[in-house]
């Protein structure tokens, strides 16, 4: 099968995966060697996509043939997808080829599993290895980790990588029991924490170190007896001055193929946020695949709760939300029409208005429309003089949507006597439909 | 009578500061600075000048004198980073907006950056942020072509870009594709500056036009491919892509060409999926499927 062939099949795979930030690691790059690559902090989105999703990395299966059977997934044993497969040096060429041309600031290499777990793992290892030990590349790798894959194929991987992912795919134990027969969640939360350790003692050794002599940091090793095996040197084996995935790790959890609601999830992600470390869950809301399973439900949930799912990531990471005020008992699922920050304060109309001139940082991160930036900048604005409205345009705010919550020098709320339905309906009709809909 | 400045459109930074020094240092306010940056004067008058002289109350970067002593003055980071942004903007503007900040924070109000909605600050802010984001699109969309020399086959290839920036962001942007694609001979084309590097130093010419790149890269096809193929069809968001990858660069990339069609083919694709019935029979063998424990088990053994 011919290269570009073999290329159309393995990208249309991997396009399920939902994770595709090619930022959060340490910042690196190829000054004075002959190598190509670098990674900024922030990450840069080469291409957009018609789905509106960055293109940041080459995003490729190694290969879609795999013997597991997960209902939701397009590359199943049991699915009639037409299959193909790379060899390591043909995704470590395309990769460069890539690079070069500045199409891509890295690759992201997951596969399905071929013969077992260590041999699948090893594949992968191999393609992060050579493109940074034979080519000097620079740039960003993110590999996907298999749960049952041996420790040492883990922890090399970690060497290599700027990030390393596993899926915990469904919220709960029994769902992953009935759709995926094959993971086991025990295996996953394990090397989560395997990954988690790595990570940390990686990191705490680099601030250890000062100045030049952190560029060539090794990873670290473990001189502790009860320490996992992954964070343990292997013997005999260079270690090339690297650090242990940099960039950290994440997860991706597949919404709407199980009957979970989305208190269930939430609490499953701040378990996994908190437990695990990850930097980011991504939320990814089952879309009609084409041959699906007869284990799925008949319907695909809708696509703007996926959206709302990441606006209340957002607040239990960013805005100091707990899980039960944005989604509390009696009320399971997140509301579709508006935003859950903004849900939140209808429920809870007697925290406002709030002061802008005299508020705390909390109580401003509350008022729906005022985010972590805008926040920062009215707090060291109103330093200098008292702001008023037009100062909160200047900031570029959307004032029909704050306005009923704050007062300002020269602005009260109109209707502080209207009931949360009927504010509702009002700031509903200013805003635009979000989901995006299909011709 | 204000003082004249003669100052080319797309200068940076430095030119702007040597200048700025010079007239902070004689206690010229930005009320009496004329920041010219046409040149037409020159044009209609007739008159040949000499490079080094100075007409009355004229002057251009090049002409302030090296041996007069410059009062050093004191911005902090955050300041110079800002001007840095601003400098390169393409609003002629530009000059005298960061004189008369620059003479303002001098002059006592040390607090200024942090007072966003004031009207100065906010528009030399929304400047910086216009510049920062060009950068940003930059890095993102110059997309290079490879050129190999016949003759040579073990030469290295050559990489080489055309772009279109909004603002004047070559000198300011090349020390990041210099730490990207240092072990890489390259250049970008801009049309007012081009940059090249041949791994030992950063060169700057003048500016070029598109004839200047190769028209075709065997690449091509393939990340079109890719792009075609990452593409979910179930999902369609038009406004957010463009909202970051705005028209004016789709000239520039490969890709473009394909949003239209992949666009009109989205919706028959999904009522294709949704229409096929499921398959009771994959193309893997049942035999083949993975067990697990017995996998452990085997592993145990070892």
């Amino acid at each position: 099968m011919k290269l570009l062939q073999k290329l159309a099949i393995l990208a249309d795979a991997a396009k399920y995966d939902a994770s595709c930030a090619s930022s959060g690691s340490i910042k690196r790059d190829s000054l004075g060697s002959k190598g190509i690559g670098s990674t900024t902090s922030m990450g840069i989105c080469h291409s957009y996509a018609p789905d509106g999703r960055c293109i940041s990395l080459l995003k490729i299966l190694l290969t879609n043939v795999c013997i597991y059977d997960c209902a939701y997934c397009i590359n199943r044993l049991s699915s009639n997808v037409a299959r193909a497969r790379f060899s390591p040096d043909e995704v470590v060429n395309l990769t460069l080829d890539f690079y070069r041309r500045n199409y891509i600031e890295g690759l992201f290499l997951s596969s399905g599993i071929i013969r077992n777990p260590d041999y699948t793992m090893e594949q992968l290892v191999t393609v992060a290895r050579t493109l940074r030990e034979t080519h000097q590349f620079n740039g960003y790798i993110h590999l996907k980790t298999i749960p049952d894959a041996d420790p040492r194929l883990i922890h090399e991987a970690g060497l290599y990588a700027d990030r390393l992912s596993i899926n915990i795919e469904l919220p709960t134990e029994a769902g992953l029991k009935t759709l995926a027969p094959e993971k086991d969640t025990r295996a996953i939360e394990s090397s989560m924490l395997r990954l988690r350790s790595g990570i940390e003692e990686s990191r705490a050794y680099r601030k250890q170190l000062t100045g030049k002599s952190r560029r060539s940091t090794l990873a670290p090793v473990s001189a502790h007896p009860t320490a996992p095996v992954a964070s343990r040197a292997q013997p005999g084996k260079p270690h090339a001055g690297r650090h242990f995935a940099p960039g950290g790790q994440s997860t991706q959890m597949i919404v709407g193929a199980d009957d979970a609601d989305d208190l269930t999830i939430l609490r499953k992600s701040h378990q996994l946020y908190d437990h695990y470390g990850l930097r980011r869950v991504y939320y990814s809301a089952f879309s009609p695949i084409p041959d699906p399973s007869h284990r799925l439900p008949a319907k695909a949930p809708p696509l703007v709760r996926e959206h709302r799912l990441y606006q209340a990531d957002w607040l239990l990471r960013f805005y100091g939300f707990s899980v039960n005020e944005i989604a509390p008992d009696g009320q399971p699922m997140l509301d579709l029409d508006i935003d859950p920050k903004l849900a939140w304060a209808l429920r809870h109309r007697e925290c406002f208005p709030v002061d802008i001139n005299r508020a705390s940082k909390e109580q401003l991160l509350r008022v729906p429309g005022l985010g972590p930036r805008n926040v920062a900048r009215i707090l060291s604005s109103r330093r200098h003089n008292r702001l008023r409205l037009q100062d909160l345009a200047r900031l570029r705010l959307s004032l029909p949507k704050i306005k009923p919550f704050i007062v300002a020098l020269d602005h009260k709320p109109q209707h502080s006597g209207m009931e949360s339905p009927a504010l509702k309906r009002q700031l509903m009709g200013d805003s635009a439909p979000i989901q995006g809909s299909l011709f | 009578m204000p003082t004249v400045i003669d100052i080319s459109p797309e200068a940076g930074f430095e030119t702007w500061q040597t200048i700025a020094r010079h007239l902070l240092t004689r206690g010229i306010p930005p009320g009496e600075v004329l920041w010219q940056t046409t040149g037409t004067d020159d044009l209609f008058s007739g008159e040949t000048r000499e490079p080094g002289t100075c007409s009355t109350g004229r002057l251009t970067a090049e002409l302030v004198p090296s041996q007069t002593p410059q009062t050093r003055f004191r911005v902090s980071k955050a300041f110079i980073q800002l001007a840095k942004a601003v400098a390169a903007h393409r609003d002629p503007a530009r000059f005298d907006l960061l004189y008369t900040l620059l003479w303002r924070w001098v002059h006592g109000e040390k607090h200024l950056l942090s007072q966003h909605t004031e009207p100065l600050v906010h528009r030399c802010q929304t400047m910086e942020k216009a510049v920062r984001r060009d950068m940003h699109k930059m890095k993102a969309f110059v997309r290079f072509r490879e050129v190999r020399f016949a003759e040579h086959e073990k030469a290295d290839a050559l990489y080489i870009a055309w772009f279109e920036p909004t603002h004047y962001i070559v000198k300011p942007v090349s020390s990041f594709f210099k730490a990207r694609f240092h072990g890489m001979n390259w250049t970008i084309v801009t049309p007012y500056q081009t940059v090249h590097w041949y791994q030992e130093t950063l060169r700057f010419t003048e500016g070029g036009s598109r004839s200047d790149v190769p028209e075709y890269d065997a690449m091509e096809d393939a990340w079109r491919l890719y792009y075609a193929s990452i593409f979910n069809p179930a999902r369609l968001k038009l406004k957010a892509m463009q909202a970051e990858m705005p028209k004016k660069y789709w000239k520039g990339l490969p890709e473009a060409t394909l949003i239209q069609p992949l666009t009109q083919m989205s919706a028959p694709r999904m009522e294709y999926m949704l229409a096929t019935e499921p398959s009771r029979v994959g193309n893997i063998h049942e035999k083949s499927r993975f067990r697990r424990q017995d996998w452990l088990s085997h592993k145990e053994l070892k």
